[in-house]
Formats: C-alpha cells, sequence, structure tokens
C-alpha cells in the first residue's frame, strides 16, 4: 500500500463515521430522504462559494453549502405546513429546484470553473491526495482528510455533549418539548451537523454517496440491536468496513470507488436484511413457523383437555377429528410427547400433569392477558413473545 | 366509591392552573374558543368531551407544545416555561415509536432529563429514582426490556413511571387507559389516587364516561367551549352531558 493509498482509506473512513453519526438520528427519525434532498440542493451553496473563492476547500463553501442546505429544510417545512402537499411530495418539489439552480449556474460558467456535474454527483475520492494542505511550507495531508477530520471532531463534539437531548427528542418531541429541550433547536442543529457533513464528505464521494453513506449503514444497524449506544457504534463500524473493502473493490474491478463503496453498503444491508438474528427476514420466517407449530400444539392440547372420553383421543380419530393432515399431526404429537406433555398408550392419548398445568396457563393468558404469570414460558415458546 | 367523593374541594383552596382566554387553531380553524378555567390544586380532574373536542389540544396548550392565538396559561400564578418543573406529562401512547432502539428503564430515565437541564448526563440517583418508579408501576422485572417486546398495558405503565420519576406537583395525562387490559386500568387509577392522596394534582384526559364517578372528584366538560367544570358530584350530570355529547349523549356513553 502506497500513502496515496492509505489516506484515500483514512479519508473514506473519517466520511463513513461522520455520515453515520447524523445518519442514525436521521433513520430513527424517519427523514432519510431528507438527506437525500440536503445532497443534492447544497449544490448551488458550493457553486456560489466556488464562485467567489475560486477554492474547492475553502470553509466559506462549508457555510454557504450548509446554509442551502437548512434552507431547503425550512422550505420544504414551509411547503407541507400550507397542508397543499405532503412532506414527500414537499421534499420532491424542492431539492431538484435547488440542484438544478446549481447545474444551471454551473453550465453558463463552464468554461472557467473545473467544476463538472460529474464530479459533483459521484466525488473523485481517488483525486482526494493530490490536493495537499501546505502550512509554512510544510506539507501536512490532503486537504479534504483536514476538512472532513475537522467536521467529524466537531459532530463527536455535539454528539456526546447533547446525546441525551437527541435521544428524547427522537423518542418523544412532546416529552423533550414539556421538559423544556425545544424540539426545534435539536431539530435545525441534526439539520445543520447533516448538511455540513454532506458538504463535508460531498468532495471526496459526492451527493449520491453521502446518501447512502448517511443511511445505509444506519439501517443496517437498526435491523441488529435495540440500544441507541450499540446502533451508532454498529452503523460507525459498517461505514467504515464498507468505506475500505469498497476501495479494494474498486482496486480490484478497476473501477469507480465511490460506486464500489456503495455496492458494498448495498451488499452489507442485502446480508444482515436476511440473516439478521431476531429482526432478519430468515429469523421472521422461522420464528413465524414456529409459531404456527406452536399454536397447533395448544390446540391439540387444548382438545384433550376438553374431551375425556376415549374415542375422542385415538390417535387415528385425533387425525381425522382435528382435520389435520398427517405430517402435521405428526409433527404435533412427536412435539408434545417431547415436552411430556401428554402419554400415549395403546394409541389413547392423554395429558400429562405438565401437559395440562401448561394448558390451563396458556388459555388463562390469551384470555386475560395477564403478562407476567407468563414470563416463564416465554423462555421456551415463539408463542408468548410479543 | 365514597371516599373519592368526600373529597370534592381543595383543602388549600389554591388554584394549581388558571387559563385565561385561550384560544387555539390549526390553520385559523379554532380547536379551543376563549377557554377559561381554573385546576384547583389536589384534585383528580377528568377532561371529557367528544372526538375533536380539544381535549389533548388543550393539554398539549398548557404544556406549551402549541403556540395558542390568544390567552394565558399560569401553573401556580406563573407562565409553564418557569415552572417546568412542577410539571410531569404522559403523551398518548400513540405518539412515539416504540420500535425505538431502548430499553423501559431508559425510557423512565428520561423523566429525569428535565431537572438535569442541557448536557448534564443521568447517572447514579436519576437511575435509582427511575429503578424505584418502575418499582411502583409493578415493572421492575422488564426494566431490560427493549419497548417493542412490551404489551400495550405494560408500555403505558412506563410511560406513567416516566411521569412518577419527575416528583412533579401537577401531572397531565392524555388518556392513560387508551388500549389497555383491566388490571393495568386498576393499577394505573390506584397510582393517581395515590398522586391526589399525597396532595397532587392531576388532570386525566379520559373518555370512558361511566368510570368518571368512581374514578375522579372533579371535571371539566369541554367541547371547543368550555361548558362546565367543578365537583364530580355536583356537575356530572345528564344536563351537561347532554350539553356536551349533544342529544344522543347516551349513545356515547354506551360505546
Amino acid at each position: 500500500m502506497n500513502s496515496a493509498q492509505i489516506e484515500i482509506q483514512l479519508i473514506a473512513s473519517l466520511v463513513a463515521i461522520a455520515c453515520a453519526i447524523p445518519g442514525t438520528f436521521l433513520v430513527l427519525r424517519k427523514m432519510a430522504m431528507i438527506s437525500d434532498a440536503i445532497s443534492h440542493s447544497i449544490l448551488p451553496g458550493i457553486v456560489v462559494g466556488f464562485f467567489i473563492t475560486q477554492d474547492l476547500n475553502s470553509p466559506l463553501l462549508i457555510v454557504l453549502a450548509a446554509l442551502t442546505g437548512v434552507i431547503t429544510v425550512v422550505l420544504v417545512e414551509y411547503i407541507q405546513k400550507t397542508g397543499l402537499v405532503k412532506e414527500d411530495t414537499a421534499i420532491g418539489l424542492v431539492f431538484p429546484a435547488l440542484f438544478s439552480i446549481g447545474v444551471i449556474l454551473i453550465a453558463k460558467n463552464a468554461n472557467d470553473v473545473h467544476l463538472d456535474v460529474d464530479a459533483v454527483l459521484v466525488g473523485e475520492l481517488a483525486l482526494a491526495p493530490f490536493d495537499r494542505l501546505i502550512v509554512s511550507g510544510v506539507d501536512i495531508g490532503p486537504k479534504s482528510l483536514w476538512i472532513i477530520g475537522i467536521i467529524l471532531l466537531i459532530t463527536i463534539t455535539l454528539l456526546i455533549a447533547f446525546f441525551k437531548e437527541l435521544k428524547v427528542s427522537t423518542f418523544d418531541k412532546g416529552l423533550a418539548a414539556s421538559l423544556g429541550f425545544s424540539p426545534a433547536i435539536i431539530h435545525y442543529g441534526l439539520m445543520t451537523v447533516s448538511s455540513v457533513t454532506t458538504v463535508g464528505a460531498f468532495d471526496a464521494v459526492g451527493a449520491i454517496l453521502v446518501v447512502a453513506l448517511m443511511i445505509a449503514p444506519a439501517a443496517t444497524a437498526y435491523l441488529l440491536t435495540t440500544n441507541l449506544k450499540k446502533m451508532l457504534a454498529l452503523a460507525m463500524f459498517f461505514g467504515i468496513f464498507s468505506a475500505i473493502s469498497g476501495y479494494w473493490l474498486a482496486h480490484l474491478l478497476d473501477a469507480s470507488i465511490a460506486g464500489s463503496i456503495t455496492t458494498m453498503l448495498g451488499l452489507i444491508f442485502l446480508a444482515v436484511y436476511l440473516f439478521a438474528p431476531n429482526k432478519g427476514v430468515i429469523a421472521v420466517m422461522y420464528r413465524e413457523k414456529q409459531q404456527r407449530t406452536e399454536v397447533s400444539l395448544l390446540t391439540f392440547l387444548l382438545h384433550l383437555k376438553n374431551h375425556n372420553e376415549v374415542e375422542e383421543r385415538h390417535v387415528n380419530h385425533l387425525r381425522e377429528h382435528i382435520n389435520w393432515q398427517k405430517v402435521r399431526a405428526k409433527t404435533v404429537l412427536e412435539l408434545a410427547l417431547k415436552n411430556n406433555m401428554i402419554v400415549v398408550n395403546n394409541d389413547i392419548v392423554s395429558l400429562t400433569k405438565k401437559g395440562d398445568t401448561f394448558t390451563s396457563k396458556a388459555i388463562d393468558y390469551i384470555i386475560t392477558n395477564k403478562d407476567a404469570q407468563i414470563e416463564d414460558m416465554k423462555d421456551d415458546f415463539f408463542l408468548f413473545r410479543g | 366509591m365514597s371516599g373519592n367523593k368526600s373529597k370534592t374541594t381543595s383543602s388549600s383552596g389554591v388554584i394549581a392552573v388558571k387559563i385565561d382566554d385561550l384560544t387555539v387553531a390549526y390553520n385559523y380553524k379554532p380547536v379551543l374558543w376563549d377557554i377559561d378555567l381554573e385546576i384547583p390544586e389536589g384534585v383528580l380532574m377528568a377532561i371529557v368531551g367528544p372526538n375533536g373536542a380539544g381535549k389533548s389540544t388543550l393539554i398539549k396548550s398548557i404544556l406549551g407544545i402549541l403556540k395558542p392565538i390568544a390567552g394565558s396559561v399560569t401553573i401556580y400564578g406563573k407562565p409553564y416555561s418557569k415552572q417546568r418543573k412542577l410539571v410531569a406529562y404522559v403523551p398518548q401512547k400513540g405518539s412515539v415509536d416504540w420500535d425505538f432502539p431502548t430499553t423501559a428503564l431508559d425510557v423512565v430515565t428520561m423523566g429525569t432529563y428535565g431537572s438535569l437541564g442541557w448536557i448534564k448526563r443521568p447517572g447514579q440517583k436519576q437511575k435509582k429514582a427511575a429503578l424505584e418508579a418502575l418499582e411502583k408501576v409493578g415493572m421492575l422485572p422488564f426494566k431490560g426490556r427493549q419497548i417493542s417486546q412490551l404489551s400495550g398495558g405494560q408500555q403505558q405503565r412506563i410511560f406513567l413511571a416516566r411521569a412518577l420519576v419527575q416528583n412533579a406537583s401537577i401531572y397531565f395525562m392524555d388518556e392513560p387507559f387508551q388500549g389497555v387490559d383491566a388490571t393495568t386500568e386498576i393499577a394505573i387509577i390506584n397510582i393517581l389516587k395515590e398522586l391526589r392522596k399525597a396532595g397532587k394534582t392531576v388532570i386525566v384526559v379520559h373518555h370512558d364516561l361511566q368510570t368518571v364517578p368512581e374514578y375522579f372528584d372533579w371535571v371539566t366538560f369541554l367541547n371547543v367551549k368550555k361548558i362546565a367544570t367543578g365537583p364530580v358530584k355536583d356537575i356530572f350530570n345528564d344536563d351537561n352531558l347532554t350539553k356536551t355529547y349533544g342529544i344522543n349523549y347516551k349513545v356515547s356513553i354506551q360505546e
């Protein structure tokens, strides 16, 4: 690995962390689309800033672009508040309008500006190491690294300082307001951080990947944990992992770095979406199957409890009577036997004491919904878990 | 029941919440119109009225969550923003996302954030208070449970515990009995009665008219305008019910 390669991976990783932090809160606030809007509509801010300073890394660009980001949010909310269109429509109206202003500004001045729409959309991460920051004649590293590093430092400081406020206003806006934590201040604070991060990451990874880096790691983490701090940590981890593995994928395929990182983000989300232990598609399918079996078991036990007559409890008769197919009847019979809930004597099924207690308890729970009593059964049966 | 009714007026005679000429509108359509209301300290009060009567809006305006277009609200003589620490709020259960990645204990701890102010983080003292509140509502065994894994009744108890931990003087609750089982309803009302016994003022948006005389000692009838307010035994009658719900109020009772 040469130093440029290390620098690219370092920049990509810092961008990933800086995006994961506001991204986590955007996902929890169901505002993922806002990051899409911000990433596009900051373009006119960048272009105007560039015209003024002639420098893509000037702090003025960040200020102007962040301002455009906040203006986007304000405009979306203003249009939405009129009640004439819904929020997603308002977003769809505002950001293309601002983005197109940026595109026209670039096109009109294309001759004397080295800023093109392609670079804006997918970034130029590969070129980042060539733009160095020189302080009194000494090369102290790529400019992009410094910019995103400073933004990340500010983001982390704000996160640590206002974690409690962010959490309460994201979970329960009404409570936050009544406790004196103005949801509006926190909302616009988060929007400002999102905008600044977007601008900082923009140069390196472009408008489309910024959205992916904000939303995909957070969405992936959401499927894996029920703890906000762990969700933040996991989102950062997935971001970094995708950044580095994406870089090497691009290296291998000789393809765009931004595109490869986004591909990795998508693949990781897909894997977690399928295989996550609790919320994953496969886990949910397994749980539903298990619940179906357990409902059958309960139906079967209840039938036994309700009928003392020998003819109602004959193995073959049960199958005809409850109207189950052979396989299902066999599964349920075996499950009940394995759990010592029934005994079979000469093909006549009877409830054991354990089976009898279990049935009464389960029925009692289903009828009265007494939660506390059922806790010990939750460990063994999916049926009673939510 | 007689116990509830014996205490119909506040012993101290102090006004806990005073509302003057309050008008609230959504898009220029008044939801609350010129409300004047005095809530005495130490009452357990139901706010009743048909759907769209502005019951939740009234609470939200008192708490500064909604901005009124006219009028003022004072808590013990001062504006709400100066008296936040005296007030606890239990929003409707449906107003939050129960899939939020957090535990029962954490949600209850949020009740202590108000006393902490900005930036400062909850410590051992806050955690202890939260655990005590969980104990009070019978939810201690569930403290580490992710909130989506709780039943509706349990979620409501968590909300109640979160309000208890604020150790306020005035409690506002928006339909705490909505979607809870009978056991939880009894558990909640017992806690509310304990709060009243401790001299707290409790204001509850309530839907079930039949339980008003049993649960509450004070009632406010609301339907965009204030219809009546006072002791349940004096004003909870057909006359006021008809004025609030219209001629067919008996239908609403049966629902």
